[in-house]
Formats: C-alpha cells, structure tokens, sequence
C-alpha cells in the first residue's frame, strides 16, 4: 500500500469534511432528534410537547398491533434473506461453470445485473397486478383467487416475491465474483480428493464464500428492515388497514399519516437499537467463524 | 502402482490451438518420468489430461489396464500436485491431508495412521493444527506433497512443484522427492521447465516441444546422444554449442577451417554441428585439425571457467580448467566422437 503524506495537517480533514458534514445531517442529527422526540407527547397540532418519559416506548411494547407487525417483521426478514441469497448463490454458481474464462460474456452478464434492480423491482410489481399482473393470472389457473393489497396473506406472499425478486441481481453479482476468486487450482485439487460435486460444494466452494455470504447476509437483512419500503408502499398504497406492513412502515405511518411523532419516533429508536444490537452480534459472533485470507 | 500409457494423445482447443500432438509415451510401474520443455511446449495440458482436468481430444490414456479418457478425476487413483499448492486454505493442514481419504470413507483410524505417518516422513507434526496461510512456502509445499502421498495412489502427479521455491529450498526438495519416490515406488510424471532438475529426478525425461515429443530416455541418453538440434540446445547446462558447418568429402568445415573427424562420416552438403562445452579442449602443439577460436570474454566458474569466443563467425563457448593459459586466439581441438551433427532444416540427429 502506498503512503501518503498530506502537506498540511488540516487538510485531511477538510477532504473528510463533506463525508462527515453528510453523515451528521442525515444521520446523527435526525437521530438525536428522535431519541429526543420519542420523550415526548406531542400535540398533533404542533402546539407544543409534554414530557412523558417511556410512556412512548411502553405503549408501542403493550400494544397487540406493534407486536404483530414485529412478528411479520421477523418473518418478513428471514424469508427475504434466506431466499434472496439462495436464489443469487444458485443462479451464481450455475453462471460461474457456464462463463468461466470467457471474459466478455462475464462482462455482459454482469453489466445486465448491475442495471436490473430498480428495473426488476418495477416489474416484480407489474406481476402482482390485479387486472395485468402474469402471477395473478397463473395463481388463477391453480383456483387462488389472488387479491394484493387486500387479503393478508396474499400481500404477504406478494410482498416477499418482489422484495427477493428485487434483491437477487444484488447477490447474485457478489456471488459470481466471490466465485471467480476461488483459485481454479483449489478446485481441482478437490475435484481429485472428492468425487461428488455437492459434497465439494459443501466442503470447499462454500467455505471459501463465507466471506462474501457474510457480508451479503448483512446487506439482506437491512435491506429486508429498510429498503424494501418502497416496495410496500407501492403494494398496499398507503392503506395498512388489514394489510401486512414492517415495523419501518409502521413508523411512517404512525408519524406521517397518525401525525403521532411521539409514537413514531419511540419505534424508529427501537428498530435503531435493533440494528445496533445485529450489527454486534454479526461481528462479534459470526465473523469470528468466518475465514478471511 | 500401475503403469501409465499414453497413447497417440492430442489435444486441441477451440480456435485451432494444437496444445499436444500425437504424443506417445509408456510408463512403466513404479517409473520417474519428467516431461520438460519450454513454456507453451504442452507439459501441463499432458500432466491435466492424465489427471482428468482435462479433456482428451484424440487418442488413449490407461492407467493401469484401465482406459481413463472418460474418467473423472476423483476416480482417477492418481494425485496431483499443484504449481501454487491448492491447499484448502480454510482447512488446517491435517484436514487438508484427510480430505481426499475422508471423502473415500476410509476409515478414520486408517486415516489417524496416515496422516500421522506421512507428517513424520515430511515433518511437519508441529504444523498438523496450523492453516495454510500460517505456512511458510517451503512447508505449504510439504503439505501439497502430504496430501499425495496419504493417498496411495496408483500415480503421482507433478506439475512444477518447486518452481515457486528459493533455489537453494529447490535444491533441497528436489533430493527429497526423489528419495520419497524410490522409497514408495509410486509411478510418478513430474513437469517442470527446468532440464536440470529433469536431469537430476528423472529415470527417463520426455522432452517436448511445441506439443510433440522430441525425444524420450534416460538423461543419459538425452544429455549424450540428443535426437534433435532442440533436445541439444534444451538439455545441459551451459547449453550445447550449435554451429553451423558443412560436409565436404568426408571432412567437417567451419567457416574456413576443417576439423578432422578421425573417421566418423560426415555427409557432404550444409550441416549444423552440435558440442557441448567440456567436449573441447586447447590443442598441443600445432598440429593438423586445430580450430582457431577468438576470444570474447571469459567466466569464472570457480571449478572450471567457461570461455566465450568466435570460431570464424560462430559463438562458441568452452569449458577449459580453472588456470588454463588463456590468450586472445586459442587452438583447440574438438573430440570427433563427441560431435554432434544435425539436419540444418530437419533438426533430426544424423
Ligand atoms: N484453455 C486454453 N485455451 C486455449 N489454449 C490453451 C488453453 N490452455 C493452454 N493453451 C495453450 O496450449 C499450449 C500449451 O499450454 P501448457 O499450459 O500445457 O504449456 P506448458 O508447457 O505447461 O507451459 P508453462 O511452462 O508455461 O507452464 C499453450 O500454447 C497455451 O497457450
Ligand atoms: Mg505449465
């Protein structure tokens, strides 16, 4: 690694300046505000606040509809993250032995997987369409009558299909180059020591991933809590009613559409804990198991 | 321990490129065989096709009686060792030696034994609990060749072991494998693109050259009477003079001097003449049949010295005793049964 020394001492920090100024207004700001808030009743009219220390928090714990919600959270996550990652691993490791040492073909593949998400996660959408949508109909076919966006189970399923529709190009590029890094030789030294390709899946191939499995594992359950808002709001268009919804949308609800900025905050600072508490738990315990070169 | 035959094999890949070209060579039970040449020669498309890595375009390989074309490599009974080692770098060096028994359900305390046996012959019981990454180069290839020999099997495969080592470790290993080698009997190809350790391993070298076999033989054999121009300017070191001469009624012209060839027949007509370096020494006196040779310049080699000139407009170099008088012009006198002659177009041995 090259070393470089900065001619004046100041100027480190003024390139670390733009970086940090972000980090602190999106970031730290926003989440002392809501530490602050979740303290507080507000009058939903804006005339002022009243400090009511946990009430906030406790009302959320006691209350039947923020546990259910959690539970599909969990449910929610879990299901999004173990399918999205087997899906990118399956597809990538069949796309690995197709393209390996053909260069150009890798390059093609990967560009239309890099450009594909938001696109995939527009027509994901497109199949769960009451009147066009290519999944209702064949879900017809079969006799369930789909309804997204009304019956709750139904939602649920369609919430996942695109929330790991959208995820896998994602994976699946970090796979394939997880792949293509695991020396050609190691290969074929297992495939002298061990005859059964799955076994040297198991064994070897898999092993050698961990690293980039980790990392994806990370990645997919913060993009099942977060990101997949987009995804939910689209499907149940602002009516939770009956629907499935996460604890993320939840929040969004509660603060913009209950104007219970309390309420609200009280759960974002929940859920900001949660990932706190991931976050260790994934470096202290599972990267420990995972073997780096 | 079986016999390897190697039968007519060729392999061609897509776009035309012939890596290997009707090769035939059988290897008997228990046999050393070093395939060199220079790099692109072929050497590792041979050595893969033999361990099922690769496949075989034209042509038969049996190991054993078994015809093994179609074979995949697991099933193969050979073991290879690989250039960079392919160790499994996630699984401690006694996983990586019990990996491919483990995977042939031999029983674990067959396996215990093994492993224990073959990390005392390499020593390396101190390492048996490290990764591979907490291995120095040396001890990684001891490893590599751990992982073959608990395996027993029919073959051993080389492709370039050493090549990754400090010379003086390639020394070292070069001695040991051998030793391992005669010591377990286990027929082995071994690749490598260096004709002194074919030379110093081999019980027989197989020298190629753009994907076909120039010669096969002991390295007594090779190193004395080379079929080929290419398998003389490949094997020995420093490499055996070539230089080009002619026929003329049974005599061996240079330029415009003549060696006397003592009765050796030397066809009429453009020839290329091959001496090694030590097959040259000063003339006494100043009698018929002396070369002139200018001199350029000159190493010293300790032992010896190799002396660098022109005989008329040849490069020529020569390998006289440490002391030997040395002057600008030298005569000497070439040993005519040490003379090697080739076709100038062919390159085939005359
Ligand atoms: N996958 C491939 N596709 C096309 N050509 C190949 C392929 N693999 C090898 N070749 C060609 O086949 C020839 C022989 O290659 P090989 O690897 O056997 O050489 P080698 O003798 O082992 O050389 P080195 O000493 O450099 O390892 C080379 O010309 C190489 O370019
Ligand atoms: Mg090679």
């Amino acid at each position: 690694m090259k070393r470089v020394q900065f001619s004046s001492p100041y100027l480190p920090y003024l390139f670390l300046l733009p970086q940090m100024t972000v980090v602190f207004i999106f970031f730290y700001w926003p989440s002392v505000q809501a530490i602050q808030s979740s303290f507080y009743l507000e009058d939903p009219f804006g005339f002022g606040a009243t400090f009511v220390g946990f009430d906030n928090y406790l009302e959320a714990f006691k209350s039947s509809h923020y546990q259910q919600i959690a539970r599909f959270t969990v449910v929610f996550t879990i299901l999004v993250t173990v399918f999205s990652l087997s899906i990118g691993l399956l597809l990538a490791t069949t796309a690995d032995t197709v393209i390996r040492g053909s260069g150009p073909y890798k390059t093609l593949l990967i560009c239309v997987y890099a450009i594909a998400p938001p696109v995939a996660g527009l027509i994901g959408m497109m199949f769960f369409d009451q009147h066009i949508g290519p999944f209702v109909t064949m879900a017809a076919w079969f006799g369930w009558d789909m309804k997204v966006g009304i019956d709750y189970v139904d939602t649920a399923f369609a919430m996942i299909v695109v929330a790991v529709w959208k995820q896998i190009p994602y994976n699946f590029i970090f796979f394939l180059s997880g792949l293509q890094g695991i020396p050609v030789s190691v290969r074929e030294a297992a495939a002298i020591d061990n005859r059964s390709r799955l076994g040297r899946f198991r064994t070897v191939t898999l092993p050698l991933l961990a690293p980039t499995a980790f990392f994806l594992l990370i990645i997919n359950m913060t993009y099942s809590l977060f990101d997949t808002f987009g995804i939910i709001d689209v499907i149940v268009k602002d009516k939770a009613a009956n629907n499935p919804i996460t604890l993320v949308y939840k929040v969004y609800m509660d603060g913009f559409r209950g104007n219970d900025i309390g309420g609200s905050a009280a759960q974002s600072v929940i859920l900001m804990l949660i990932v706190l508490l991931l976050t260790v738990f994934q470096f202290r315990f599972i990267e420990r198991r995972v073997h780096y070169n | 321990m079986a016999q390897v035959t190697i039968e007519n094999v060729s392999k061609s890949y897509a776009g035309d490129v012939r890596a290997v070209n009707s090769v035939s060579i059988a290897i008997e039970d228990g046999e050393f065989i070093v395939l060199v040449g220079p790099s692109g020669c072929g050497k590792s498309t041979l050595l893969r096709m033999v361990a099922g890595l690769e496949s075989v375009t034209e042509g038969t390989i049996r190991i054993g009686e078994r015809t093994v074309n179609e074979v995949e490599p697991a099933e193969r009974d050979i073991a290879m060792v690989f250039q960079n080692y392919a160790l499994y770098p996630h699984m401690t060096v006694r996983q990586n030696l019990a990996y491919g028994l483990k995977n042939r359900g031999t029983p674990k305390a067959e396996i215990d034994k093994r492993v224990a046996e073959a990390s005392r012959i390499l020593e390396l019981d101190q390492y048996l609990d490290r990764k591979p990454r907490q291995l120095s180069g040396g001890q990684r290839q001891r490893v590599a060749m751990g992982r073959a020999i608990v395996r027993e099997p029919a073959a051993f495969l080389f492709d370039e072991p050493l090549s990754n080592l400090d010379a003086k470790l390639r020394v070292q290993m070069r001695g040991e494998i051998k030793q391992l080698q005669r010591r377990l009997a286990t027929t082995s190809i071994y690749v490598t693109h260096d004709q002194l350790e074919a030379m110093t391993m081999a019980d027989r070298i197989v020298v190629l050259n753009g994907g076909h076999v120039e010669q096969i033989g002991t390295p007594l054999e090779v190193y004395r009477a080379p079929q080929s121009a290419f398998v003389a300017s490949f094997i020995g070191s420093p490499a055996m003079n070539l230089i080009a001469a002619r026929g003329e009624g049974g005599r061996l012209v240079i330029g415009d001097q003549t060696v006397t060839m003592n009765g050796a027949e030397v066809p009429n007509g453009p020839l290329t003449l091959g001496v090694r370096a030590e097959d040259m020494a000063l003339a006494s006196g100043n009698g018929d049949g002396h070369v002139e040779m200018a001199i350029d310049y000159v190493e010293e080699l300790g032992a010896s010295r190799l002396v660098h000139g022109r005989l008329t407009d040849e490069r020529l170099a020569l390998s006289l005793p440490s002391g030997a008088p040395l002057s600008d012009r030298l005569s000497i006198t070439l040993d005519p049964h040490r003379l090697h002659l080739f076709d100038p177009d062919s390159g085939r041995r005359i």
